[in-house]
């Protein structure tokens, strides 16, 4: 029970209103106000309370992307997390990014650095995947906890209970494990001033996907990105009768 | 992480819902209040610790309220151009002598520049001189300004002026920048120099010394709730101390204005003058777009009796981008003006509209700017700290310029503190460094010249003819004399003390939005990226929370559902019973401070929230 790897995500901070590229190949990033994931967050402060209530010994964050992303990672480190990992990712390689090349890189130094959790967060709100998580277990062939909403260790075993369609599923699964975290989990804590100057001192390792024999192809190709379409004003009706009239006039029924 | 605290989690949790208990049999005076003559009762609105100190809460009691600190050379608050160039000069010089400084720099947006808001053109004196080869360093200055329009608008026409060599406002050799990208790069090369920056830390208390000097500041606390209490995640913020504070929190600061009371800096000039400014970006059409060009306006929509225009900047920088906004002087006299709506009909006049036809907007915001220049300059120093930038207000108002003299009386303040703050021994009086020094540079500077000269121009405007008498004034005293005649005019007052009661002015009948060119409040304010932790007590804080209605509103039909730019003020009906009641709906606050300036009752007093909150501008 020693170590406990965290995955974090850069990405456009959710207050922000989103612009698509004018050539619709993506959206806009420059100079956009970027934050930690939200679910990320909340997979953090789970870890950084395992290790208060003594459960593990070192929390390792870890994100990857190009420089920028080493804020994000002070940040995880502010929180409490002992030590960084940035696995370096730039231009087209980062562009193309996705679930399947985090999965095989988090499965890697899981392994790397015999993590006995890999906790992340349960989506990105970026791309809403879905699918790091699962990944990551499927390729370590390690059980996973999902959706967690509780985690609580318990001996060589994790029980976790889960948030699905149906209401609520308590499982209990054995470590090593990858969980991803809800958003009933927990309240993540404030990264504080003086933990973001502690956090200077902390160390941030960083290595290239290659590093970890992981190739960054991806196989999935952007064909183009469109805003929504722009929502047309609502009708509102006095009665039932004016409501079923303008249905049927609509040709919806 | 947690609190050190005497109690345990559980314990405090237990201890609170007793006082939670106890609170509930007292008699509700804190927490509900009756207006006077109805018996509707008026929900509280003002939570903020600085209204009803945490000391006598009895919610807070146990709460460890110690704090962290952190001891500093420099401490500068405030991450814009007046706070970078200073904290860049500092480490300048260190590096010049091979001293060790250690510089610390908060600034409440998220990012550097995420609250940065202006025009601009600016003017690169002050640039050359802190980074005389700031073109290989990459600084964002793409856009010389090649073409310089003023016109008179009326509602359907357009009457151009000749933009004469020696005019304060000609732009020549001049660059359209978006400022909030200078700034970010300007914090780059501070970083790069070595100064410690702390975005997303806001500084939300001065510290002194027994001795009364400046000792510090302190970051904000965050983890409390909206109704003051504290929450599980509440941490006290940290103390940073240091020899010298520097306050550049831009205008209107709200540390600045404890300050000014404090050491009593405000006693020989006159009271602060302001404007605020809405900006926008659009991405136009190509066919449209002339990068270099600079636009400016005065005249429709406005009377002639209320100070303000419009800026139009085509930017180069690889796409059709315009940079747009109208400005409006706070001292106008209509309560029922509402600066947005103006600003949005303005869009509609035949010769803007012809620009932005067919284009997109992609930013919105906001921001008040200081219009008293000369006359209302305070002391700028005192035991312990100094104030820079606009938060005295160096702004060159008929040039609409502030950043460059913003930027130069950063490094005046730098070249005074190094020698003093490197000293083996300081010889100061107090514990916190005063250097009088920065004073003296001042007035010896270009900034002190310039200001000077065009002192009269913008008082010169309160005349029975306004706009055309100004006008006439800066033609004749300044073109032609450069400011040198003996007398300086005096501004009309304090802003807050220009509005007239609504029964004696007419209400403005302002189009509605189209969609196209003009836009409603709340899709602009979504434009801002502006957001706050939704759970803490409102940082537009009032003195009094019965005033709202029984003032603002009853004589003045509340004009802070107007001036304020992002619709933070909202007078609704009360839920039961007659009448109305504010609504502050403090997350959609852009930080301009309009409304703790021009508050007919000065009674709203902004404080800084929890740090990141605010916008997220990207280059405006």
């Amino acid at each position: 029970m020693s170590r406990v790897l965290v995955g974090v995500k850069r990405v456009i901070d959710y207050a922000v209103k989103i612009r698509v590229k004018p050539d619709h190949s993506g959206v806009v990033t420059d100079g956009v106000k970027h934050s930690m994931n939200p679910f990320c967050e909340i997979a953090v402060e789970e870890a950084v309370k395992l290790k208060e209530k003594k459960f593990i010994k070192e929390v390792v964050a870890v994100s990857c992307g190009p420089t920028q992303v080493t804020e994000t990672i002070r940040t995880a480190l502010a929180m409490g997390c002992d030590r960084g990992i940035h696995v370096e990712v730039s231009g087209k390689d980062y562009e193309a990014m996705g679930p399947l090349q985090i999965s095989k890189i988090f499965a890697a130094l899981a392994k790397k650095e015999e993590a006995s959790l890999v906790i992340l967060g349960k989506q990105a709100i970026d791309d809403d995947c879905n699918q790091t998580g699962q990944m990551t277990a499927a390729l370590l062939d390690w059980p996973q906890g999902t959706f967690a909403s509780e985690v609580t260790i318990d001996g060589e075993k994790v029980k976790v209970v889960r948030e699905i369609d149906g209401g609520l599923e308590t499982i209990k699964i054995s470590m090593p494990a990858v969980l991803t975290a809800d958003l009933r989990l927990n309240t993540p804590r404030y990264a504080t001033l003086p933990n973001i100057m502690k956090a200077k001192k902390k160390k941030i390792a960083t290595m290239k996907p290659a590093d970890l024999g992981v190739d960054m192809v991806s196989r999935v190709e952007v064909l183009r990105v469109d805003e929504p379409p722009t929502r047309l004003a609502g009708v509102k009706v006095e009665t039932v009768d004016d409501l079923v009239a303008k249905l049927k006039a609509n040709g919806t029924i | 992480m947690f609190p050190a605290s005497r109690y345990s989690v559980q314990a405090q949790r237990c201890i609170r819902a007793l006082k939670t208990v106890q609170a509930e049999h007292a008699p509700p005076q804190h927490y509900m209040w009756r207006r006077n003559c109805s018996s509707a009762v008026m929900p509280r609105i003002t939570s903020h610790y600085t209204i009803f100190p945490r000391d006598k809460d009895p919610r807070w009691e146990g709460v460890e309220m110690a704090r962290f600190a952190d001891e500093a050379d420099v401490v500068i608050v405030g991450g814009g151009p007046a706070g970078l160039s200073a904290a860049i000069r500092l480490k300048q010089l260190a590096k010049e002598q091979e001293k060790e400084l250690r510089v610390c720099l908060v600034e409440k947006a998220s990012q550097i520049g995420a609250h940065t808001l202006s025009g601009a053109c600016l003017e690169p004196s002050a640039l050359n001189e802190l980074f005389p080869d700031w073109k290989e360093r990459g600084a964002p200055l793409n856009t010389p300004v090649t073409e310089d329009l003023f016109s008179i608008l009326t509602e359907k026409y357009r009457i151009p002026v000749p933009m004469l060599p020696g005019l304060p406002m000609n732009n020549h050799g001049n660059y359209i920048v978006r400022l909030g990208h200078f700034v970010h790069w300007l914090g780059e090369q501070a970083e790069e120099l070595g100064v410690e920056i702390y975005p997303g830390y806001a500084a939300a208390e001065v510290l002194f010394h027994e001795d009364g000097s400046v000792k510090g500041i302190a970051t904000n606390d965050v983890g409390i709730a909206k109704d003051g209490s504290p929450k599980d995640v509440f941490e006290r913020g940290m103390e940073l101390h240091a020899k010298v504070t520097l306050f550049g929190e831009g205008c209107h600061g709200h540390l600045a204005k404890q300050l000014y009371r404090q050491f009593n800096l405000r006693e020989n000039c006159e009271p602060q003058t302001y404007a605020i400014g809405l900006k926008e970006l659009w991405l136009i059409d190509e066919k449209k777009w002339r990068p270099g060009r600079v636009e400016h306006s005065v005249g429709w929509p406005l009377n002639r009796n209320t100070y303000g225009g419009s800026f139009l900047y085509h930017l180069n920088e690889g796409e059709p981008l315009v940079a747009l906004g109208f400005v409006v002087g706070l001292d106008y006299t209509n309560p029922y003006l509402s600066p947005f709506r103006e600003f949005q009909r303005w869009k509609h006049h035949p010769f803007v509209a012809k620009t932005l036809e067919g284009g997109n907007r992609i930013a919105y915001g906001a921001r008040a700017l200081n219009e008293g220049g000369y006359q209302c300059l305070p002391k700028v120093t005192f035991p312990g700290g100094m104030l820079i930038g606009c938060s005295p207000g160096f702004m060159n108002v008929p040039k609409i310029k502030g950043t460059h003299t913003a930027m130069k009386s950063g490094m005046l303040a730098a070249e005074a503190i190094f020698p003093k703050v490197t000293a083996e021994d300081p010889a100061s009086e107090t514990a916190g460094l005063h250097i009088p020094e920065y004073e003296d540079n001042l007035k010896k500077s270009w900034i002190w010249k310039e200001l000077y000269a065009v002192r009269n121009i913008r008082p010169s405007f309160h005349n029975y003819f306004g706009l055309y008498g100004g006008m006439v004034y800066t033609g004749v005293f300044y073109w032609i004399l450069r400011g040198k005649e003996p007398w300086t005019l005096k501004h009309a007052g304090l802003d807050s003390a220009q509005l007239k009661p609504a029964k004696e002015c007419t209400p403005i009948e302002y189009p509605k939005p189209d969609g196209k060119l003009s836009f409603d409040l709340l899709s602009s304010v979504a434009l801002s990226g502006t957001n706050h932790e939704g759970d803490q007590p409102p940082h537009l804080t009032l003195k009094d929370d019965s005033i709202p209605v029984a003032n603002n509103l009853a004589i003045y039909d509340g004009p802070e559902q107007r001036f304020c730019p992002a619709g933070v003020y909202e007078y609704v009906p009360l839920e039961t019973g007659e009448g109305m009641r504010l609504q502050i709906n403090a997350q959609n606050c852009v930080h301009c401070k309009t409304c703790d300036i021009k508050d007919p009752s000065q009674n709203i007093n902004w404080v800084v929230p929890e740090g990141s909150g605010g916008p997220a501008y990207n280059g405006l």
